[in-house]
């Protein structure tokens, strides 16, 4: 077939407007896209609480852009003007105070969607085969995020936005043989100061923001090239109907738009309750020692990172040096995010779903989800919170209790990963259903 | 078979409550969008830095121009002399407006003199033009300007002339007669450049 | 299969919720030794213009001839209640441009010499040190013969900063009034301020000069906040309109979802 004639295309609606949707689509994959993605994209029916994450993670992202680009046009990321601008755009600048706070609980909100976001994806098995790819792209995306947040931190040039910067990048310091010279390479300056500040703050606006795009895009394509999967775990495209539609699917517009509407206006009153009624939250998104310029002279009395990082910085705290180094405690703390990917090659179940698993699965995912939240407790408090053991007892005698206790749940934390290959084999798993229940 | 049951559909409540819906959204758009504007206006500091600024009179010789800078820009304080200020009235068939109906000043600068008092003179010296801060020529008959030349403001941009009350000649590229800031006198060597209020 | 996932979502939110309520943490000052003293509450009230008014003649007069507040414009003080001339007449000494910021006269270099520090910034010190601590801090100085000032302070030991207040106090000074048995089974003193010699003010009075003042500086370190709390008003009934009606909307094409 030598010539391909396009069809005349359809106006979709009627009007000026329908005649320069076709225009448009005569030279641009418009509809297409809009039929592949949202009108003709059929997604389970059963979608649950736990599926309004995802939407929500991509409006905070688009809010911490908007926010982030309005503060940019006032903030100087020079350390002898950087903590001066902030408080310009708390006082001068009019909305500014408004501004800033959405983007600090923006940050810390984009946490908690996306840590539900991704306990979904373990409650459902929503990493198994055929999204092995998009479980991968969503583990970049974190790692991602936590390093535009780790950056963003600094920005402030705070008291805490000082230490935890030295602390972390110390961390990399505790690398054997290269750690010294890459702690320099990072800082760019023998010691956290302007240079560290710069180009922190390229990473922040520009290069990260431009990689969780691209990954963001990648995450979506990939989900939408093989189709979601819902809380029962089977796959809906097994069951047709004539028109070659999933059976227990529905269109994603107009019936996930209109539901996620919701599920935005829900957020927005709890985010507008943070921001105006309390953006501090208790010091846990902004803490008060940040409210005093950054100080290389002075340490402040406890320097503990953020709450989003604190289950991670309870496994660093609680690894004792080996051989002289801190090296095992980062490995350890590298470990926890980057064992993540392997989730889909770890689970050995036949089904995909904690509704059909077994007992065993159950148990590991509970003691998983406890010792995330215990270690995050435990990373904000210092580790004498707890009191010592008694000196008497053989080798534990004089441990702090809680370096116990976050020992002990880090062994927790990583043993539903390691062991998973073995109790998924072996855990007497329930008979799916047929078709999705609600 | 499919999970969609179209059992009945009451276009009218669909569309109303769509409609209701895109408005809360619209309305929630232009709300949220408030702070985003509002924080591209001058800031306080701007404000603050923008604010009048007082100029000493005191050792001011007739003649004399004294340069301020408010709000970015060049401000002229000019002592005239008697004879300046007599020619002023002789200057109208040289100007473009000599009543100063087109140019921006404050109603107490329409005047011949465009001032408040005649022997002060407080104009803003950027050009109407292109924004050139013009240089002062007070030489009558400055032999590069021609022997008619009664005085007044060269800009050396595009070559627009103005005269010792800042009134732009016929001709010119620039529009319209120079800015006159508003200003008031604080005491009689005192000016405040960019306030003019009674309290 | 689905009471058992219930079970198991209820048992997470019930975690969560006792994890999340584990995180709060009590107001108390923590002393270098360790110890705890309790904090006074402080009773702010950032609607109370006069109070605010107050506060900051008291900051000005007392406070700014050695501490700075370099966020804090003059110009901003018409935010609670006072006209220009106002403030130009009684509350700025050293500047006559309404929109300069708060700085002290004091000399860098005299402030190392006499006091050993220079006297931080306060613009934040309500949002570092928390009101609460500010307002204990102010009613706790007491004579020390043992400090090179003279005088020490129960929440902030061997502090620089002189009871620049005293005239207006008194004299306190920490004396022992008892005993009580400590945390490791020894005895430990009482301690109690008490006000030896009076100073212009009644204790009521003085206490009314610091809540002023503290009140104040919380206004200080965050000017928006009266304002925020308004605007979080109107913005949450807006959403609870909002979630009625995109609510509404939903339910009327998810009738048709079997």
């Amino acid at each position: 077939m030598a010539n391909v004639t396009k069809q005349a295309i359809e106006p979709p609606i009627g009007g000026p407007l329908g005649k320069a949707i076709v225009w448009v689509d005569e030279r641009f994959p418009l509809m297409a896209t809009w039929k592949a993605h949202l009108s003709e994209y059929y997604a389970p029916k059963n979608f649950n609480f736990w599926y309004y994450f995802g939407g929500l993670s991509m409006l905070v992202l688009v809010m911490q852009i908007v926010t982030g680009i309005f503060l940019t046009m006032n903030y100087k990321p020079d350390a002898r003007f950087a903590f001066a601008s902030v408080e310009y755009i708390m006082r001068d600048v009019s909305g500014g105070w408004l501004i800033r706070y959405m983007h600090s609980t923006g940050a810390s909100m984009f946490f908690v969607v996306v840590y539900l976001h991704m306990m979904r994806g373990l409650m459902y098995g929503s990493y198994r085969k055929p999204r092995e790819l998009l479980w991968i792209f969503g583990c970049l995306i974190y790692l991602c995020l936590m390093a535009e947040a780790f950056f963003g931190y600094l920005l402030p040039w705070g008291q805490m936005s000082y230490w935890g910067a030295q602390v972390i990048i110390n961390l990399f310091g505790a690398i054997p043989f290269i750690g010294e010279d890459l702690s320099v390479w990072i800082r760019g300056d023998y010691n956290i100061g302007d240079a560290t500040l710069n180009r922190f703050f390229a990473f922040h606006v520009i290069a990260v923001p431009l990689a969780l795009l691209g990954l963001v895009a990648a995450h979506l394509l990939a989900l939408h090239e093989v189709g979601s999967n819902n809380p029962d775990g089977i796959e809906i495209k097994k069951d047709l109907s004539p028109d070659g539609t999933p059976k227990d699917g529905i269109p994603f517009h107009p019936y996930y738009t209109v539901k996620d509407i919701v599920g935005v206006v829900v957020f927005l009153a709890v985010f507008s309750a943070i921001v105006f009624f309390s953006p501090e939250m208790g010091g846990y998104f902004l803490e008060s020692a940040n409210f005093v310029p950054a100080d290389p002279l002075q340490t402040p009395a406890h320097i503990a990172p953020v709450w989003y990082f604190t289950p991670v910085y309870a496994m660093l705290r609680a690894i004792p040096s080996m051989f002289g180094s801190q090296f095992p405690g980062v490995a350890v703390m590298g470990a926890a995010n980057v064992i993540l990917f392997a989730l889909p090659w770890l689970d050995r179940g036949k089904v995909k779903s904690v509704r059909y698993r077994g007992p065993i699965f159950r148990w590991f995912l509970g003691a998983f989800v406890f010792s995330f939240l215990v270690l995050g407790f435990l990373g904000t408090v210092p580790t004498t919170v707890w009191g010592q053991v008694p000196k008497g007892l053989p080798l534990l005698g004089g441990v702090d209790v809680a370096t116990l206790v976050a020992r002990v749940l880090t062994a927790v934390y990583f043993a539903f990963f390691v062991l998973m290959p073995w109790y998924t084999k072996i855990d007497k798993e329930l008979p799916e259903p047929e078709r999705v229940t609600y | 078979m499919s999970a969609i049951v179209l059992n009945e559909v009451d276009p009218k409540k669909r569309r109303f409550l769509i409609v209701a819906t895109s408005v809360v959204g619209a309305g929630a758009t232009v709300a949220g969008g408030v702070p985003f504007v509002a924080s591209m206006f001058p800031s306080a500091r701007a404000v603050a830095a923008g604010g009048p600024v007082e100029v000493d009179l005191a050792k001011i010789e007739p003649g004399q121009m004294l340069t301020v800078e408010y709000r970015g820009a060049p401000h002229w304080v000019i002592k005239r002399t008697p004879e300046m200020v007599a020619q002023l009235a002789k200057n109208d068939k040289l100007l473009a407006d000599p009543k100063s109906e087109a140019s921006i000043q404050p109603e107490y600068a329409k005047n011949d003199a465009r001032a408040i008092k005649p022997e002060i003179f407080v104009v803003r010296g950027v050009c109407t033009h292109l924004g050139c801060s013009p240089t002062f020529r007070k030489e009558i008959g400055a032999a590069d300007l021609g022997a008619d030349w009664p005085g007044g403001f060269f800009c050396p941009c595009h070559q627009s002339k103005f005269d010792l009350a800042g009134r732009v000649f016929a001709s010119m590229p620039a529009p319209s007669n120079l800015v006159i800031p508003p200003y008031k006198f604080l005491a009689d060597s005192k000016l405040l450049i960019g306030d003019d209020s009674k309290a | 299969m689905k009471t058992a996932t219930n079970t198991l979502c209820r048992a997470l939110r019930t975690l969560t919720a006792v994890a999340l309520a584990t995180f709060t943490l009590g107001t108390t000052g923590a002393l270098a030794s360790g110890v705890e003293v309790a904090l006074d509450k402080a009773p702010i009230n950032l609607n109370d213009q006069a109070s605010l008014q107050r506060g900051a003649g008291n900051f000005i007069n007392y406070c700014l001839n050695c501490h700075n507040a370099a966020f804090m414009r003059y110009s901003a003080l018409t935010q609670i209640g006072l006209s220009e001339q106002q403030i130009r007449d009684n509350l700025m000494f050293t500047t006559d441009k309404f929109g300069d910021t708060m700085e002290s006269a004091l000399n860098p270099q005299d402030a190392k010499e006499w006091f050993g520090v220079l006297p931080p910034d306060l613009t934040l010190a309500a949002r570092v040190r928390g009101s609460d601590w500010l307002y204990t801090f102010l009613r706790s100085f007491h004579r020390d013969d043992a400090s090179p000032s003279g005088w020490n302070n129960v929440i902030f030991k061997n502090v620089a900063m002189p009871h620049v207040l005293h005239d207006l106090q008194g004299t306190q000074v920490l004396a022992k009034t008892g005993e009580k048995p400590g945390h490791d089974g020894h005895i430990e003193p009482v301690m109690k301020l008490a006000v030896d010699r009076a100073g212009t003010l009644s204790a009521a009075e003085y206490d009314r000069f610091v809540v002023d003042l503290v009140n104040y500086m919380t206004y200080m370190a965050e000017p928006a906040r009266a304002q925020r709390s308004q605007i979080g008003i109107l913005v949450l009934f807006f959403l609870v309109i909002a979630f009625f009606v995109s609510y509404w909307l939903k339910h009327e094409y998810w009738k048709d979802v079997k």
